[in-house]
């Protein structure tokens, strides 16, 4: 059984301009000890999806449907507050983008690191500082003893997220989400960050979903990845299979994006033109305004999710139907 | 931190100079003089006070003598309340507006900071809105409306309170609601400004995801962020609230500072107009300062400054 169950989710902001429709319709499932890869720009849902799971999108004006987020046989999306509150920080922990804004500022370290035991556990304060202080060695923080009683803004932007970690692990969590933990670092301490929840990962065999705009990085670290465009998913796939073999014209168009794949002194690719207006829904495919192979019956068909063969899906009209093949 | 509060109290030496200086010319050069209005005083009598009370001088004599005396603590005789010096009427008066002020300090608080919280925590709902307009209703009625209101309401016609007079316990109610319910608002309003803006923050999120409860957010994680804009205020808010208020000492009958302040001018009594001055601007400066230690334990990155 899996560890967690999404189904058909569906987050909408009720704004004045209209109702935006930041994830629409969006399932994936992941195992224990899975690590879940999700790609996509900014603005295609990746992050809200996952904040809807913890019920973290402001109500209003967020509203969160779908027929299902079941996390070991409660829904997260029909439980009441307090069973969230229970799941959230014990059972499903979170990483945010950015360490210099995700720590409290007015709390010591310490504090900050003990909250999570002491919302949840029945423990007492110095048990709790003992585990605090223990968390925050393995993240590998230097000094640890002394500089847990210092203020977050004593601290680099990769000690930050070193704390964030800590932070979230502390908990025994069966799922982590890192939101793009690794965007706001530089690209040496990226490596460390990264290094650090993977080897975290294996010795507490937790469940991961990584939220990245950055394929590379998702390719060197999980086992599935799905993309998402618009608000949906338009790929998932074995992460090697990603590479190898994508089975969606964005998949690709991002792969060729990234500035390592391209010869030196060669113009970058882009993809041309902007992700939609997603207050306003285009019929058929949201990304064939954009995609070079793109025919007249993509505006057309509703764009659904397939089995396009090797454990791989596609929500690509023209891979479906065997039109197409990427590489 | 110990030198840094020692070298703030040493600056303000220069500025309690300043306001004796400015304030005692600025006496001097007011058409008038404390015997003005004094019937048919013989002319024989006039020079006797005036010598004795040093005003045959001439000006930087004058000037020179009051500012030595000043080193010494003294801040002279009153030239209007016989035999009393400035240092007995501010001695005698501030108990009362410490008192007034106490109360109406606590009132503000009690009223405010809750009020504030209320608002920013169901911000855009019928608590936010309510919150927000008794906030600025309470802002924008002068105390010369709030008092004889609540006199009105209360004393007159529940009679449950003097109208007037200092003489009870219960006589403190009225004025200190009516002061305090001034700074109630501008607490209120800060308060819901500095909580929204500290909701509204990453760490925030950071503490919902780790299971933390709405109090625990609102209390633990928000308020001591929300509240430094109070805390600013506070610093010239409380000297205001504590030397008393001259339109409430004058609806309440009420034996306070407040009163000195104006009356002192009309009777061109100088020496209890810079007495009062001096006091106002020693309590503002101890006053910012204390609110800037404040500040400082509130505010960890600032504490490192």
């Amino acid at each position: 059984m899996a560890l967690l169950e999404v189904d058909d989710l569906r987050t909408s902001f009720h704004t004045r301009n209209g109702v935006v429709r930041a994830v629409d319709g969006v399932s994936f499932c992941i195992d224990r000890g899975e690590t879940l890869g999700i790609v996509g720009e900014s603005g295609s849902g990746k992050s809200v999806t996952c904040l809807s799971l913890l019920g973290l999108v402001p109500q209003p004006p967020g509203r969160i449907e779908g027929a299902g987020a079941v996390l070991e046989g409660i829904d997260l999306l029909r439980c009441p507050q307090e069973v969230l509150r229970g799941i959230r920080g014990r059972r499903v922990a979170m990483i945010f983008q950015d360490p210099m804004t995700s720590l409290n500022p007015y709390m010591t370290i310490e504090e900050q690191l003990m909250e999570p035991l002491l919302i949840h556990e029945k423990i007492d304060r110095a048990a709790a500082a003992r585990m605090a202080l223990q968390a925050l060695q393995e993240v590998g923080v230097p000094e640890a003893e002394q500089r847990i009683r210092s203020y977050p803004h004593q601290f680099s932007g990769g000690m930050r997220q070193r704390v964030m970690i800590a932070m979230a692990l502390i908990g025994k969590p069966d799922l982590l989400i890192a939101d793009e933990p690794t965007t706001a670092l530089d690209v040496t301490v990226q490596a460390q960050i990264l290094d650090l929840i993977a080897q975290q990962q294996r010795q507490r065999g937790v469940a991961v979903i990584f939220i990245s705009h950055d394929l590379s990085v998702v390719a060197g670290f999980c086992d599935r990845v799905m993309v998402m465009y618009a608000g949906r998913v338009v790929e998932t796939a074995d992460t090697r299979a990603v590479f190898r073999e994508p089975k969606h014209p964005y998949t690709r168009a991002l792969q060729r994006s990234r500035p390592a794949m391209q010869a030196k002194g060669a113009e970058l690719y882009v993809i041309p033109g902007l992700p939609p207006d997603l207050s306003r829904p285009v019929p058929g495919c949201a990304f064939a305004p954009r995609c070079e192979f793109a025919v007249a019956d993509c505006s057309r068909t509703e764009m659904q999710l397939q089995d396009v063969g090797a454990g791989q899906a596609s929500a690509c009209l023209r891979v479906q139907r065997g039109e197409l093949t990427l590489q | 931190m110990l030198r840094l509060i020692v070298r703030r109290i040493l600056e303000t030496i220069p500025v309690l100079v300043l306001v004796a200086t400015i304030t005692f010319f600025m006496m001097k050069a007011v058409p008038g003089g404390p015997l003005d209005t004094e019937k048919n005083i013989p002319q024989e009598i006039k020079v006797q006070i005036e010598a004795f009370y040093g005003l045959d001088q001439p000006l930087w004599k004058q000037y020179a003598s009051y500012m030595g005396n000043l080193l010494r603590g003294d801040l002279g005789p009153s030239f209007k309340h016989a035999n009393r010096s400035v240092n007995e009427l501010i001695a005698a008066a501030l108990p009362v507006s410490l008192e007034l002020g106490g109360i109406a300090l606590c009132v503000a608080l009690l009223v405010g900071i809750p009020l504030g919280i209320a608002a920013a925590v169901r911000q855009n709902t019928w608590i936010d809105y309510l919150a927000s307009t008794t906030a600025m209703a309470g802002i924008c009625l002068p105390t010369f409306v709030m008092g004889p209101l609540l006199v009105l309401v209360f004393a007159l016609h529940f009679e449950h309170f003097n109208a007037s007079g200092w003489d009870f316990p219960r006589d403190r109610v009225l004025p200190a609601l009516t002061l305090g319910l001034v700074y109630a608002g501008y607490i209120a309003r800060l308060t819901r400004g500095g909580m929204l803006e500290v909701l509204n923050q990453d760490f925030i999120r950071t503490a919902r995801a780790k299971g933390a409860s709405e109090t625990r957010v609102v209390f633990r994680h928000a308020l001591r962020g929300g509240l430094l804009p109070v805390v600013s205020f506070l610093g010239p808010g409380i000297a205001g609230i504590l030397t008393g208020s001259f339109v409430i000492e004058t609806i309440f009958n009420i034996p306070g500072l407040g009163r000195h302040f104006v009356t002192s001018v009309f009777n061109r009594d100088a020496t209890l107009t810079i007495g009062t001055a001096l006091f106002y601007a020693a309590l503002v400066v101890a006053l910012n300062l204390a609110a800037d230690i404040a500040q400082a334990m509130l505010n960890p990155k600032q504490r490192a400054n």
